[in-house]
């Protein structure tokens, strides 16, 4: 008991850290995987915007990077991250490989999401006259909200799954904890402590992630 | 007006080639209410949304109000579709909008101010009779309230055209009357073209001014919906207008009839009882009516008898000619 006292103000970091590393890629997901999932969909066969070769090459791209495990990603990416940052050590710094795994997975999750809509509702649209800005904005980013909400959900969780990793190479976060107490030191209280910190992110961000899909459901 | 000008629509596959559409030439006047029936898979869908190159014919002409929409860049493009209306028989409302968002869109999209769209969109909804419903969602709405919803959408930009692919399709009868009066009254009203999809002949006979019947991609027989109704040629034709006209006869009354069994078709306003009752005096044949209909194909009347005579067989053959110089149409059926 005494040792989780002790290493309160540490957990205390740590949490913010990964908070932070996951929270920064997240929205770099959302910045840069969104649009790139909504090229993917609306280049396919049939939509407004079909275009052979852009839906080609955003494909090959995101395959490329998805098919790296994430922990080669994570040392491959150290010397992009020291040029961005000047430092591959912090959480700044694990926040960057973590970002462009997530790019790729959450592009992959939008695509699958938009492609759920009916593509008779988005045929109205274009047969209205509606501009692709006005279609994407107006009928598949609502229509796909709940989708891309759950997949905001998945992302995150897996990011925390990530962010382990990228802690053992000096990203810090919770799992840089576990690491370091749990396998260096073979200190099981604070591993447990850290491993119950982590479930009950998970399921934290899990519920809510469940809920806010729900409360924009229209359908 | 509309005039579609040798259009066909082929599909490619890897593997194989389909032709959706073939070789149509059509042409829809202004302010007319036009059908194109045909059973599934005849190239109706395909035919209507080259109308608005939803699909770009692989060759052909597309001209809407004199303008040919194949010459038109993208964005010249999205302005004629504003001025034409389109409705599905899915509908395809936006779940995620209310009533009020899903006409706005089509307003949006065609760039109206942002002060004038909420009264825009109360007059068309007063127009399809939804106003109570401006704030529900979709899902809340039965299939008829959706179609009008759709249709409201349809009419935000004030369309000169309106496509409708089965729009009735998907509706029970009674809604499908209300759906249909509704585009009748537009029709009437705004003076709209409409272009109706459908297989159910039932539609034709109730609104189209003319129609077109549809197989294999190609257009086999059109013209007034009057004359397809009283005098189909194509076999095709024939078939659907039956499921219109046809009178199943009980076996047991086909079995028992010695005479020949005949049907006469006449326009409904001429008195049809007096001239089969003058045959009768005529000729010394009898003459039994076994049924009779009134069918009003776009409010003309169209009648029909079917009647057994008999008699010797000089006598009822002149009695016959006799009919035959007096109705529309006299036609000996086996009584099979
Ligand atoms: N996008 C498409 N790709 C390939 N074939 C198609 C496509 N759309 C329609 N077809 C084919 O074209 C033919 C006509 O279809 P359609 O116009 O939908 O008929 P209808 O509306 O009369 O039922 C059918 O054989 C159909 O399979
Ligand atoms: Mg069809």
């Amino acid at each position: 008991m005494s040792n989780i006292i002790e290493i309160l103000p540490e957990l205390n970091i740590a949490f913010f850290q990964t908070l932070l590393m996951v929270g920064i890629a997240l929205l770099v997901a959302v910045l840069l995987g969104l649009p790139l999932g909504i090229i993917l969909f609306i280049t396919d066969r049939g939509l407004f915007l079909e275009n052979k070769w852009v839906k080609s090459v955003v494909g090959i791209l995101i395959n490329l990077i998805r098919s790296i495990p994430f922990i080669i990603l994570l040392v491959f990416l150290l010397p992009f991250t020291n040029l961005l940052l000047g430092t591959t050590i912090g959480p700044l710094a694990a926040s960057v490989s973590l970002s462009v795994a997530a790019i790729p997975f959450y592009a992959r999750i939008v695509e699958s999401s938009a492609r759920e809509i009916d593509k008779g509702v988005i045929e109205a649209a274009v047969a209205v006259g509606a501009s692709p800005w006005m279609i994407i904005k107006h009928i598949i980013l609502p229509e796909a909200k709940p989708g891309l909400i759950t997949g905001l959900t998945i992302t995150a969780i897996s990011l925390i799954g990530y962010s382990a990793m990228a802690g053992t190479i000096g990203g810090g976060g919770i799992g840089d904890l576990a690491i370091r107490y749990g396998y260096y030191r073979y200190d099981n209280t604070v591993m447990f402590t850290t491993v119950i910190l982590l479930i009950v992110l998970v399921q934290f961000v899990q519920y809510s992630g469940d809920f806010i899909a729900k409360a924009v459901n229209k359908r | 007006m509309i005039e579609l000008r040798n259009l066909t629509k082929e599909f490619k596959s890897k593997k194989d080639r389909i032709v959706g559409v073939d070789n149509v030439s059509l042409t829809i006047q202004t302010g007319e209410i036009f059908g194109i029936v045909g059973y599934s898979g005849a190239g109706k869908s395909t035919l209507l949304r080259c109308m608005n190159i939803l699909e770009r014919p692989t060759s052909g002409v597309v001209r809407v109000d004199g303008v040919d929409l194949l010459q038109l860049s993208s964005k010249e493009l999205r302005k004629t579709r504003q001025s034409i209306g389109m409705i599905f028989q899915g509908f395809y409302l936006v779940s995620s909008k209310t009533v009020y968002d899903n006409v706005a869109f089509a307003l949006k999209a065609a760039g109206v101010e942002n002060s004038i769209i909420r009264e825009r969109v109360e007059e068309l909804l007063n127009l399809v009779g939804l106003r109570d419903r401006i704030n529900q969602y979709p899902s809340q709405l039965s299939g008829g309230q959706k179609q009008r919803v759709s249709i409201a959408r349809a009419l935000a930009n004030n369309p000169k055209v309106l496509l409708c692919d089965e729009a009735t399709s998907a509706l029970d009868p009674n809604t499908t009357k209300s759906i249909l009066a509704l585009l009748k009254k537009i029709n009437k009203e705004l003076g709209l073209t409409i272009v109706i999809i459908t297989h159910e002949m039932e539609v034709v006979k109730e609104i189209c001014h003319r129609c077109a019947v549809m197989q294999d991609g190609r257009v086999v027989e059109q013209g007034s919906t009057f004359d397809i109704f009283s005098s189909p040629s194509d076999p095709l034709t024939k078939r659907f207008i039956e499921t219109v006209l046809s009178f199943e006869l009980p076996a047991k009354l086909l079995e028992s009839i010695q005479g020949k069994l005949v049907r006469l078709q006449f326009r409904g306003d001429m008195a049809a009882e007096a001239v089969v009752s003058d045959m009768l005096q005529s000729f010394s044949v009898k003459g039994n009516i076994l049924h009779g209909k009134v069918e009003y194909i776009q409010d003309v009347p169209l009648g029909i008898f079917i009647m057994e005579v008999n008699g010797d067989e000089l006598e009822v053959d002149q009695a016959l000619d006799y009919l035959r110089g007096r109705v529309s149409k006299v036609e000996v059926m086996d009584n099979e």
